[in-house]
């Protein structure tokens, strides 16, 4: 895997063998410079973040959570939405690399005077930033940068209605941990799949990982060519593999959640009612909120997870978030060792 | 243009003449003087001295009438930093295209005779002919109906808010009914917004896979739906623009068989691009790599699927969609370079528009002498009786009219655009079929140095006799 010899050097000799991360030799380091969706990742490089993760929590774990790997390097964080656990979790993670973080946010910036995405990019490449980290609530303002930055490394975390692959990625870490490899796992992801990143990017993990998905919730809220004649299908219609052609869609929770392992509630924002995707709250939970008595149909032992801020009583009930079936305080404390894991390997490339 | 120059026949040698006009198709020659066509035939080489005309060789190239577009974005007045009136029909000159209608969402739009002027005063100076289309409210705004009297005596063509639909089922009624008697059409641009909230490209697989809010092929369906019905209440003349969907399509197939009389246009790229396209590659989606965003691609209505462009072809073959409209709309750069979110809607067209057509006729999609009437006699029928003679190459017509090799191949290269507007998805394609020489009023108004002799083309057009050549 590719290392940064000169930066692992200027440690001092005697600190270095202890906090140098443990991360296993065979990780993927695949020479990726991005991280825009999960949808061109392979599986085997999927496996390579999250083995690189574990590596990464065991130096959470420590007292003095510090390593010189990344040394040097500079880090923005581009926030265009607000957020609390993803920009601080990617905070936390560069610092804990002891990069040097900078956080900007849309409000207090050339933003605010009108500059555009492009320039506001071209300038930090301009000085010298080697990585940002960007929120945008437009589908593709990642890819964007991406393809306009040529010395820059792009994280995509959160773009519109398109994707979260670090949230999918810390989803799937979590996952593992606790039902070990996920092929043929039956995965159910409920609620408003139509609006969420979150939920387009764990379903291509899942998938990619051989799970078996299953999306549940309104039909309002269920992405139309997800329901559509030929959405099963082998491979799209030029030709291109599908990898989603596995995905089922059930609208009825009660009979998508027999047999599941996991179940992942999306979080509800309260203008979809108003929009009228969904006649009223009242129905919505007792249609789609997962609780008690449905986790009782799952597996034995079937884990909830949910990626936050989470409508605790609506599309999650408090027994249930705060029991001992949940993973939501696991998912935060792994969404900062997968971060951890991507700054690491992005930088290696 | 000095009236020598005018004065010099040009004799457009050997190649075959195409005119739907007539239904003439074959070989022959063409002699043009004094801005209008003087006789169309086999052998007239031979009765004319080489001294005492131009001659164009015209050996291997098609030979017909100049390409009308009833729908063209000009952007002036108001955004000349998108295009103007000049650029926009040198550009026009370019693919072949002799009259330009131009639509009236421009800053002021064209809701009053004053700004009618304006554009036809710029226009006159232009290469190609210039002719307005007025909006059907004021300020489009889609509440009151503009003075349609008076923009029609100050020479409009047409009616449309394109750019926004008459989404006033009420409004639109009136307007259909209020211009029966000016025999003006009323262009409508047909998209339910209701049913594609900030929708930015076709609802499918691709607007799901990007994340982006589609527009389903229903919202322009219910709204072709609706106009039909009241243009056979109303008896007025309806004209559906730029349709994309195959149910629009099958919709104009049924009322027309009903004996309803509207018309129809479809655009180049509803004829060659597809939805795919978004996600870059040149629409080649087994190509790797990260999702593109091509915001070159967000244009109005949206690219649809591989099915929606075989109904849009078949339509256009069998004459239920009666012509091409380019929908040219040229942005500035900043306008495209942004989020898909963020980037305007819209294509520059009128350069590539023949090349991406022809590409239905390599395919078998259309025969070449039908792609010429909907390029020439369709969209003149669908103006009206005034634009017959444009649309025609027989003796005292005028000479408008174009000359292209139908299998030259070439690239697209936006730098060599004369448009303002380099906003096209097919830089760097290879499109085959190639403009080579056109003329408006007998004048060669562009001339490709690759296929033909470069001191063909005269450059200056501040003749005002366009002007006075038109009116409707």
């Amino acid at each position: 895997m590719a290392s940064l010899p000169a930066t692992r050097a200027a440690a001092a000799p005697a600190e270095s063998a202890v906090i140098d991360p443990v991360i296993p030799g065979d990780a993927v380091a695949s020479g990726r410079r991005h991280v825009l969706d999960l949808d061109d990742f392979t599986a085997a490089e999927i496996a390579g973040v999250l083995d690189n993760a574990a590596g990464m929590r065991e130096v959470l774990g420590r007292d003095i959570k510090k390593v010189p790997t990344l040394r040097g390097r500079v880090i923005v964080t581009l926030f265009y939405e607000a957020s609390t656990r993803t920009r601080v979790s990617f905070e936390e993670a560069g610092k804990i690399l002891s990069a040097d973080v900078i956080n900007m946010s849309a409000s207090a910036s050339s933003i605010e005077k009108g500059e555009s995405l492009l320039n506001t990019g071209l300038t930090l490449q301009a000085m010298g930033v080697d990585t940002i980290v960007v929120r945008h609530p437009h589908s593709g303002a990642p890819n964007f940068l991406a393809r306009n930055l040529g010395r820059v490394s792009v994280i995509n975390a959160g773009d519109g209605t398109h994707a979260h692959p670090t949230q999918a990625l810390l989803d799937l870490y979590t996952a593992r941990n606790h039902v070990g490899e996920l092929a043929e796992r039956k995965v159910v992801i409920v609620g408003d799949v139509l609006h969420s990143r979150v939920a387009r990017s764990a379903v291509w993990g899942f998938a990619r990982m051989g799970a078996q998905v299953t999306l549940s919730g309104p039909r309002t809220l269920l992405p139309e060519p997800f329901t559509a004649a030929g959405w099963g299908d082998a491979t799209h219609r030029n030709g291109s593999e599908n990898p989603l052609a596995s995905v089922r869609v059930e609208p009825d929770l009660d009979a998508a959640i027999e047999g599941a392992d996991l179940v992942m509630a999306l979080r509800l924002q309260s203008e979809r009612q108003q929009l009228g995707f969904f006649p009223s709250l009242r129905e919505y939970i007792r249609r789609w909120q997962v609780n008690d008595a449905r986790m009782a149909r799952a597996n034995p032992g079937a884990l909830l997870m949910h990626p936050g801020p989470m409508n605790e009583g609506i599309e999650v009930s408090t027994n249930l978030a705060h029991g001992e079936r949940s993973l939501i305080e696991e998912q935060v404390t792994n969404g900062v060792a997968i971060r951890m894991a991507l700054l690491y390997q992005l930088a290696g490339a | 243009m000095t009236t020598a120059e005018t004065n010099v026949p040009v004799l457009i040698a050997g190649g075959r003449v195409i005119d739907p006009s007539s239904g003439f198709d074959g070989i022959a020659d063409v002699l043009v003087g004094d801005g209008v066509i003087k006789a169309v035939g086999p052998g007239l080489a031979g009765q004319v001295s080489a001294d005492d005309v131009r001659v164009i060789p015209a050996d291997g190239m098609v030979v017909c009438p100049g390409f009308i577009d009833v729908h063209t974005h000009l952007r002036e007045p108001g955004f000349e930093y998108k295009e103007t009136i000049a650029t926009g029909a040198a550009a026009a000159a370019r693919g072949g295209f002799t009259t330009l209608c131009a639509m009236p969402n421009t800053e002021p739009p064209v809701d009053n005779a004053a700004v009618v002027d304006y554009v036809l005063r710029r226009g006159a100076a232009a290469a190609v002919r210039i002719r307005a289309i007025g909006c059907v409210s004021k300020g489009r705004r889609g509440r009151e109906l503009a003075d349609m009297e008076e923009l029609a005596a100050a020479g409009c063509v047409a009616f449309s808010d394109d750019g926004d639909p008459v989404h006033d089922s009420g409004l639109m009624r009136l307007a259909l009914t209020y211009s029966r008697d000016l025999g003006l059409p009323i262009s409508n641009h047909c998209q339910d917004h209701a049913l594609c909230p900030q929708g930015v490209m076709a609802e499918g697989w691709v607007s799901s896979r990007l994340g982006l809010a589609g527009i389903p092929a229903v919202a322009e369906e219910a709204m072709v739906a609706r106009d039909i019905a009241l243009a056979e209440l109303t008896g007025g003349r309806l004209h559906l623009a730029h349709l994309s969907a195959a149910g629009s399509v099958e919709m104009v197939r049924t009322a027309k068989s009903r004996g309803i009389p509207i018309t129809a246009e479809v655009c180049p790229h509803h004829l060659m691009l597809t939805e795919d396209w978004a996600l870059g590659g040149h629409g080649d989606t087994a190509a790797t790599g990260a999702l593109s965003y091509e915001t070159q691609t967000k244009v109005y209505p949206p690219l649809r699927r591989p099915e929606d462009v075989a109904a849009c072809i078949s339509g256009l073959a069998d004459g239920t969609i009666d012509c091409i409209a380019t929908d040219h709309a040229p942005h500035d750069r900043a306008s495209k370079e942004c989020t898909y979110q963020d980037a305007a809607f819209g294509i520059s067209v009128l350069e590539t528009a023949l090349g991406m057509l022809m590409q239905a006729v390599h395919d078998g999609g259309i025969l070449l002498p039908t792609l010429i009437d909907r390029l020439t006699l369709g969209p003149a029928q669908a103006l009206g009786a005034a634009f017959a003679p444009y649309a025609a190459l027989v003796a005292g017509t005028p000479a408008d009219l174009v000359v292209f090799d139908p299998d030259a191949v070439w690239r697209v290269d936006v730098n060599r655009f004369a448009s303002l507007g380099r906003n096209t998805p097919l830089d760097g394609v290879e499109l085959r079929g190639r403009v080579a020489a056109t003329l408006v009023g007998g004048r060669p108004v562009f001339a490709e140095p690759d296929l033909l002799a470069p001191d063909l083309l005269s450059t200056d057009f501040s003749s005002t006799d366009l002007l006075s050549n038109g009116g409707r």
